[in-house]
């Protein structure tokens, strides 16, 4: 019952392996944009702007209560209909990045949130404007107890990227479907995809909390 | 076609699709609480086979992707002897996934229940059994219902990926009305609003009164 081929394994590594690039560079590039982005819909939930802020506010909580899944099909498939043609690729990032943003803004939020009210006075005391404040007071202050949160997000858009194979894109469960289904053998490549997934994201993990109890030491917290 | 023509014709297939989304997700809730509880309490049990039984199971499922656990479990079990029928494999999926996210809430609430509580039940003769039933858990799930309400909204979210295995849930209608009609602004905004509307309307409250309603009981509110 249980025929597990090892000659079968070495010849589809190479593929898989290859697959992973793929998957590393679309976790990378989604998170790249959702560090920004997410920095971007914190901040505007802070402006005196209320209408602004309310709209942010729905947008952030609609996104984070509707599938990634789903996001990606409405981005890639709505586009055309405007007559904006998006590739897998790049539908995939927004999709990706604008799903994490969405938690991001809610780590960030937090981490501001949490800069004492001394800190704001003081800087306005120092005839600051708004945007030295945020850029040498108060994000420099939010950022460090963000961290955990960050890294989970980096971990948690890694295994979200599978879903990027619907429209396309050629990551590692893509690239075991398709192998699978030109050898008919679906054990070795879905098995194979699991152990990669382990042996990146448990040391990936591991490698956060080190760095945040690095972090912490470094802050004295 | 406008937005409201579209729901006019298609919504009793986005109506059943969501009714087999509601199943999904009452069924994985269901197996993710019991195999929360189970897992969460195997983690703090004194005997080392248990706990490392329950730290492989956790890091297993979190370590890997949800659709690679959904692939393995429908594509990879029926090679070794053990076919699941697919609206099955898709709770089965869903739930054993939550369930290790939902087995460190539950640690994490265990523990958050104060050493003299455990103290004073041992000291009314409480066997092991009786203490955890009737003193720590009631106490450990008040304090853990706040993360348990975004873990319900993840499990919503992750049953959209049942769709990938052909059950016919929300996605898969929808995926399948836009392949028929390219209608898809109005297909995929119509599930991100049903989406949407169940997160917001109805898996949350539900969550939040829940909370009020435990602190009731246990004389907090």
């Amino acid at each position: 019952m249980f025929d597990w081929k090892w000659d079968f394994v070495w010849e589809i590594a190479p593929r898989l392996i290859g697959a992973t690039g793929n998957t590393l560079v679309a976790a990378g590039a989604g998170y790249a944009i959702a560090v920004v982005l997410g920095l971007i819909l914190a901040l505007a939930q802070r402006t005196p702007y209320r209408v602004l802020t309310f709209v942010v506010r729905e947008l952030v909580e609609f996104v984070r209560s509707t599938p990634l899944i789903l996001q990606i099909f409405f981005i890639f498939y709505v586009g055309p209909q405007f007559g904006i043609r998006l590739s897998p690729w790049m539908s995939g990032m927004i999709a990706i990045g604008l799903h994490y943003a969405c938690y991001l803004s809610e780590v960030y939020r937090g981490g501001i949130e949490a800069v004492p009210t001394g800190q704001w006075e003081a800087a306005t005391a120092l005839n600051m404007t708004t945007a030295q404040r945020y850029r040498r007071v108060i994000i420099p202050q939010a950022i460090p107890p963000a961290l955990a949160g960050m890294g989970n997000y980096l971990v948690g858009i890694f295994k979200d990227t599978p879903m990027l194979s619907v429209i396309g894109v050629a990551e590692l469960i893509h690239t075991a479907n398709a192998i699978g289904s030109e050898n008919y053998r679906f054990l070795e490549p879905y098995t194979m995809v699991g152990i990669i997934f382990l042996a990146i994201s448990l040391p990936a993990a591991g490698l956060i909390r080190l760095f945040e109890g690095y972090v912490r030491r470094k802050l004295g917290l | 076609m406008s937005f409201f023509e579209f729901l006019g014709q298609y919504w009793p297939r986005l109506l059943g699709g969501a009714g087999v989304t509601v199943a999904q997700f009452l069924l994985a809730a269901a197996l993710g609480i019991a195999i929360s509880l189970c897992m969460g309490l195997m983690k703090l049990a004194p005997n080392r086979a248990l706990r490392w039984g329950a730290i492989t199971y956790i890091e297993i499922f979190r370590g890997t992707s949800l659709v690679v656990q959904l692939y393995w479990i429908f594509f990879v079990l029926p090679l070794l002897g053990l076919s699941i029928e697919k609206f099955t494999a898709g709770y089965l999926a869903v739930g054993m996934n939550i369930g290790a996210y939902g087995a460190e809430l539950v640690r994490g609430g265990i523990l958050s229940v104060p050493k003299g509580q455990w103290e004073a039940a041992l000291a009314i003769n409480m066997s092991p059994a009786q203490r955890m039933r009737r003193i720590i858990l009631p106490q450990a799930l008040v304090n853990m219902l706040p993360p348990w309400g975004n873990l319900m909204i993840e499990l919503l979210k992750g049953t959209a990926l049942v769709s990938l295995i052909s059950v016919a849930d929300l996605m898969f209608e929808s995926r399948q009305i836009n392949a028929t009609t390219y209608l898809s602004a109005q297909v995929f905004g119509a599930a991100l609003i049903i989406y949407y509307i169940m997160a917001r309307f109805f898996v949350t409250p539900f969550m939040r009164w829940l909370e009020r309603f435990m602190a009731r009981k246990l004389g907090r509110a």
